[in-house]
């Protein structure tokens, strides 16, 4: 295994692990979630195959479905915006394209870039996870009020955390 | 035939995410049948002792409601003591049944984890098959209704709490008698809904809501909450009734289990009965 496969491997652990014994206990006026075990599927190198992706987002959302008692949810949602990362990403290519071996954060293609590339796909992540939660769409305002909450918190936490660490992802 | 292989080589990041997604949507459906002793989830150990390590720091920072709680539960649990010795020295005779008197057993067990924002949520807790704990009995804790199990690994156990959206408790209006069935409806941890009260009952605001006992699971006049609000729409056939849970299900940190040993001879009775009607 690689340098930086052996740094996946442990980011994977560290995300399931902050994801289940603090953001889990985390939930802002009762609406707003923060499920930040998503950004190891967005960091990821922009050049990794669909297929590798999708089985690591399964494997993901499975383990934290452990945590969460909802067995599949959470690797339904996740193996989603894996299956959908590379048509998005390759459909929002900066002019001149991406670097050789550059990751998908927001040290290397800035801010708006960012933003554009991991609203969406927070966005349907969570739109299918509240809705399957609720099994339909009898509460669909709170659900939606969850959803729109619930982005908002994890795209400002996953944005912050760059801020943080900008070095972290370039190893 | 080769067509075919070039074809499903051609899209197999689709095909690989349309199987993988019915795996995730089998789960999903299968999860919510009801019961079962699952490995998936978290009354798995290290699951389970992960999630334990992190309600232990939360508990931290209530022990002192936790212990006020204890302490209450232990004056009146001394209470009924007494009072039960002093019936049993008045030489009382209307219970003789000693298999009615010991019908429910207790299993006292700590709260590893708790959830009260989602949907569907779910409590884990420290004890497991083999404490005798087993998918369908009843949890309670001061008295107060809090869930149902779920599943059960050999240490640990999964409730179905009554902030559960699939959760219902057979239960009655203490005063009127009338009976109906208690579900959350996903919106706020401290009220649930009392469903199927006919019409022609009077629920006042104030009525205490207790367990029925008809399902055999939960004992009879077990306090779940008191009615808040109440409606009656014009051409509804029940009434709309709001009711504020017992429990503060934010505070929960331990909880009993109730073993009921007649709930076999009971149910076999009745599915006797119901298929002679047949």
């Amino acid at each position: 295994m690689s340098r930086s496969g052996i740094i996946q491997f442990i980011l994977f652990f560290a995300y399931t692990l902050v994801q289940v014994l603090l953001l889990r206990n985390l939930v802002l006026f009762n609406t707003a979630f923060c499920f930040l075990y998503i950004a190891f599927i967005l960091l990821l190198p922009i050049e990794i195959n669909t297929l590798v992706l999708m089985v690591v987002g399964f494997i993901l959302g499975f383990t934290i479905d452990i945590f969460y008692d909802s067995m599949g949810l959470h690797a339904f949602a996740t193996v989603l915006v894996a299956y959908l990362r590379n048509y998005w990403l390759a459909t929002i290519t900066p002019q001149g394209g991406y670097d050789s071996n550059s990751t998908a954060t927001l040290s290397a293609n800035g801010l708006q870039w960012f933003l554009v590339y991991s609203i969406p796909l927070i966005f349907l992540h969570h739109l299918f996870l509240f809705f399957i939660e609720a099994s339909g769409f009898v509460l669909f305002w709170y659900s939606m009020l969850k959803i729109v909450a619930s982005l908002i918190f994890t795209t400002s936490v996953i944005v912050l955390l760059q801020y943080l660490a900008p070095q972290r992802r370039r190893l | 035939m080769e067509r075919l292989i070039n074809f499903i080589y051609e899209y197999r990041a689709f095909f690989t995410f349309l199987v993988l997604e019915l795996a995730c949507a089998w789960l999903i459906i299968e999860n919510n049948q009801f019961q079962s002793t699952k490995y998936f989830n978290s009354s798995n150990r290290v699951a389970a002792s992960i999630l334990g390590f992190s309600q232990s720091t939360r508990e931290y920072f209530s022990l002192r409601t936790i212990n006020e709680d204890l302490a209450r539960e232990n004056a009146e649990l001394r209470t009924l003591l007494e009072r039960s010795r002093q019936k049993a020295l008045l030489g009382d005779a209307a219970v003789i049944d000693s298999a009615r008197l010991n019908q429910y057993e207790f299993i006292s067990a700590k709260v590893v984890g708790n959830s009260t924002s989602l949907y569907k949520n779910f409590i884990t807790i420290n004890k497991g098959m083999l404490d005798g704990v087993s998918p369908g009995m009843a949890a309670i804790s001061n008295q107060k209704a809090v869930g149902k199990v779920k599943s059960v690994s050999d240490h640990y156990a999964v409730l179905i709490s009554l902030l559960n959206v699939d959760e219902q408790v057979s239960s009655v209006i203490k005063r009127t008698n009338h009976f109906g069935s208690v579900r959350w409806d996903g919106l706020d941890m401290r009220y649930s809904n009392l469903q199927f009260i006919p019409r022609h009952a009077v629920p006042a605001v104030g009525d205490s809501v207790v367990t029925s006992g008809y399902n055999a699971i939960f004992p009879e006049g077990i306090l779940v909450g008191v009615i808040q609000e109440v409606n009656l729409n014009e051409e509804a056939m029940f009434w709309d009734i709001r009711i504020e849970l017992a429990q503060d299900f934010g505070e929960l940190a331990f909880v009993d289990i109730i073993k009921s040993k007649l709930k076999n001879e009971r149910e076999s009775l009745e599915q006797i009965t119901i298929g002679e009607v047949k």
